[in-house]
């Protein structure tokens, strides 16, 4: 089962600069797993050590949002699109105190 | 450098003074690889915040498709600080996701001036970059029009449908 992956231009290092990729799985995170395996380290870019997803990384699938949908349980089915962008967002608060606040991890993604 | 016509400048400014106190969040949307910011995109501070900002993520969604379907990319990504300078803080490097934006910063701390920088943000690394802004070459505001077949550079003689 295909689905198609379209990679932000910060990860297109891990895909050898490839904007869309294919991958497998019947949830995102086993396509995640999947990715992983041919394109080594962009797993970790998505999800913290924690197992959770980056709260600065937005996924969808089609056109939902994944953290309205289960987030890494999201379902998956063959034919389906999968968008990743970084979540722009900043300002002048400073980060620590703005991760602390919202409950975030304080990995920065990277 | 950072090259910007002042009709975006002066937009962007417009929409940072209209959310102070929040902080004012968007992004000016140029074809791939130009370097040019041309369309500018004001977007909604999903955290409605003095010291925080993120876009709508299903908004984002819709306007970086977008940008794909028109072959743009996030040429300037913007947003206001508006008690502080017009510096990036430590959240800003932390979350800076698009390594070929420009990260412009307005400051509206003070009521009747605005600082406006522009800052490269890749790996964690902020270097500043000059602004330079384009002043308009035709006044926008004066009435002009043109005979059928004329533009202001070009004129067809020929009005021929084939072209």
């Amino acid at each position: 089962m295909a689905i198609e992956v379209r990679i932000p231009t910060i990860l297109r290092t891990y895909t050898g600069g490839a904007k869309s990729v294919e991958g497998a799985g019947d949830t995102l995170s086993a396509l995640l797993t999947d990715l992983d395996s041919k394109y080594s380290g962009l797993r970790g870019r998505l999800v913290t050590e924690q197992g959770g997803l980056h709260r600065f990384v937005n996924i969808y699938v089609n056109d939902e949002d994944v953290r309205f949908l289960g987030s890494l349980d999201a379902k998956l089915n063959d034919g389906d699109n999968v968008t990743i962008l970084p979540a722009v967002a900043g300002g002048a608060f400073g980060f620590a105190a703005a991760a602390a606040l919202l409950g975030r991890s304080t990995a920065p993604v990277r | 450098m950072l090259s910007i016509d002042r009709s975006i400048i002066d937009a962007i400014i417009a929409h940072a003074r209209r959310d102070h106190p929040d902080e004012a969040c968007g992004v000016v949307a140029g074809p791939v690889g130009s370097d040019k910011p041309v369309r500018h995109i004001p977007m909604d501070n999903a955290a409605r915040s003095m010291t925080f900002y993120e876009f709508d993520s299903m908004e984002q969604l819709r306007v970086w498709r977008e940008m794909d379907d028109r072959d743009e990319e996030p040429v300037v990504i913007y947003h206001s600080h508006t008690a502080t300078e017009a510096y990036p803080s430590r959240t800003d490097v932390s979350f800076a996701g698009e390594p070929g934006a420009h990260y412009l910063l307005v400051s509206t701390r003070e009521p009747d001036s605005e600082e406006i920088r522009s800052y490269r943000i890749v790996d964690g690394v902020v270097t500043e970059e000059p602004v330079r802004i384009v002043e308009p070459t035709v006044d926008p505001h004066a009435v002009q029009s043109y005979m059928f077949g004329q533009s202001p550079t070009t004129v067809d003689y020929e009005c021929s449908p084939g072209r």
